[in-house]
């Protein structure tokens, strides 16, 4: 019977690190690629939220690494893109997380002019229900064009929420999690980019 | 293996045991994907693609197993072949894996998968066992085509939205637009609206078997006197 036993443990052993070393070993195969086709989609994403005239240096390769921040909402390091104009900062793209999105984390790119208005926002990847929450993705609605102008000095503190909530951001019915998410992510990083304006733009401009 | 049992597999799996009227396995992805029909063909293919390679692995390694392990054995099976094609759509189909990255995961918890691997692969061969998951994936697809065309007229008033993400912009001429200046009716998108359409689907299917029956049964006796 003892025998039996761990026979049939020692089976279930053998295809478990059977299993374990094929994913290994697809993952190692394709990791370097996958990585490259979420950079390739993160590069097409920042050239639709940065207006061709707003800047003249090479974006990619302009950029910072900044400590994560709770106004972020990220838990490692990340990346901030940095345009100039002419010699001089223009915009800023900053990588956030709304942790707080319907099912899991929606991440987000914003783009912040120097003047602290938002060039633009994009949603890099989400969880929310198909055909529900999704419209915050620019492939399936212009919502998120809705930020497109908005800053802390035109909308106050009560102003950046959903309408539900007595604010000034439209929502669809049926869906209020999503967009109340990622209306305060994107407050939240306003908010960040006052605070640090002078250290994101600071350093080598190129 | 005969055509003869080919086409039995067939017709058992598209329709006599229709995984989504009939057998009613793996409902989660069924109501929550259903929404269009982009959404919901997308989803039955890949789950049928799985199915079958999860049946024709089963059926090739099962002298290997011990039954009492097998359960635990059959869904690792699955589980790192659903990793694997995520690892792969990722690194190779990006544009693809982007509109479907949801989905993919939500197949290992699809119990339809778990069933016929346990049910037919287990005791089967392995061509036998890839095509009846094949054919179940098929049955699978058709219903979630069907539930996901009825949800998108009702909710949105449109057939094939979407269909740009799989096959490039150009694809967005082919989105039809059945009900124009329709302000959408919420119930038919949110999960209630996917029960009450699959009640409705179910009820179809087993009005159209009641009818072939009875049917059947006067046309006997007739074929017995000559």
């Amino acid at each position: 019977m003892a025998k039996a036993a761990l026979m049939t443990a020692l089976n279930l052993g053998a295809f478990a690190l059977f299993g374990t070393a094929l994913l290994a070993f697809i993952y190692n195969q394709t990791h370097v690629r996958i990585a490259r086709s979420v950079e390739e989609e993160k590069l097409k994403l920042i050239s639709q939220i940065l207006p061709g005239n707003l800047y003249d240096n090479d974006i990619i390769r302009n950029t910072k690494e900044i400590a994560p921040d709770p106004l972020l909402g990220n838990e490692g390091n990340t990346t901030v893109y940095r345009a100039t104009l002419k010699g001089r900062p223009s915009v800023a793209v900053l990588e956030a997380v709304a942790p707080d999105g319907y099912s899991g984390k929606i991440y987000m790119l914003i783009a912040i002019r120097e003047n602290g208005e938002i060039a633009g926002v994009r949603v890099v990847s989400h969880k929310e229900t198909p055909g529900l929450g999704d419209y915050i993705d620019i492939a399936k609605s212009d919502w998120i064009r809705g930020f497109d102008g908005k800053s802390t000095a035109q909308y106050n503190d009560q102003d950046w929420k959903v309408r539900k909530d007595g604010g000034k951001f439209d929502y669809m019915a049926g869906a209020t999690i999503t967009p109340r998410a990622v209306v305060k992510a994107v407050h939240k990083a306003l908010q960040y980019f006052a605070l640090h304006r002078d250290q994101l733009f600071a350093g080598e401009i190129r | 293996m005969s055509y003869q049992e080919f086409k039995d597999i067939f017709y058992n799996g598209v329709w006599k045991q229709n995984t989504g009227v009939v057998q009613l396995l793996g409902m989660c992805p069924i109501l929550a994907v259903s929404t269009s029909v982009v959404n919901g063909v997308s989803l039955g293919l890949a789950t049928t693609i799985v199915m079958a390679l999860s049946n024709a692995s089963v059926a090739l390694i099962r002298q290997l197993v011990p039954n009492e392990a097998r359960i635990p054995v059959f869904i690792l099976i699955i589980a790192v072949l659903v990793t694997a094609i995520q690892y792969l759509m990722n690194a190779y189909l990006y544009s693809l894996y982007v509109v479907l990255g949801i989905f993919i995961p939500l197949i290992v918890t699809n119990c339809i998968v778990l069933a016929r691997v346990e049910a037919f692969a287990a005791k089967n061969p392995a061509s036998q066992s890839a095509f009846d998951g094949m054919a179940m994936g098929l049955g699978l697809t058709a219903v979630l085509a069907v539930l996901g065309g009825l949800r998108e007229i009702m909710g949105h008033g449109t057939l094939l939205s979407g269909i740009d993400l799989a096959f490039g912009p150009s694809a967005k001429s082919l989105v039809i637009t059945v009900l124009p200046d329709y302000h959408g009716f919420l119930l038919a998108i949110l999960p209630p609206g996917a029960f009450i359409t699959l009640g409705c689907l179910i009820a179809g299917k087993n009005w159209l078997n009641q009818r072939a029956e009875s049917r059947q049964a006067r046309v006997e006796p007739v074929a017995s006197a000559a």
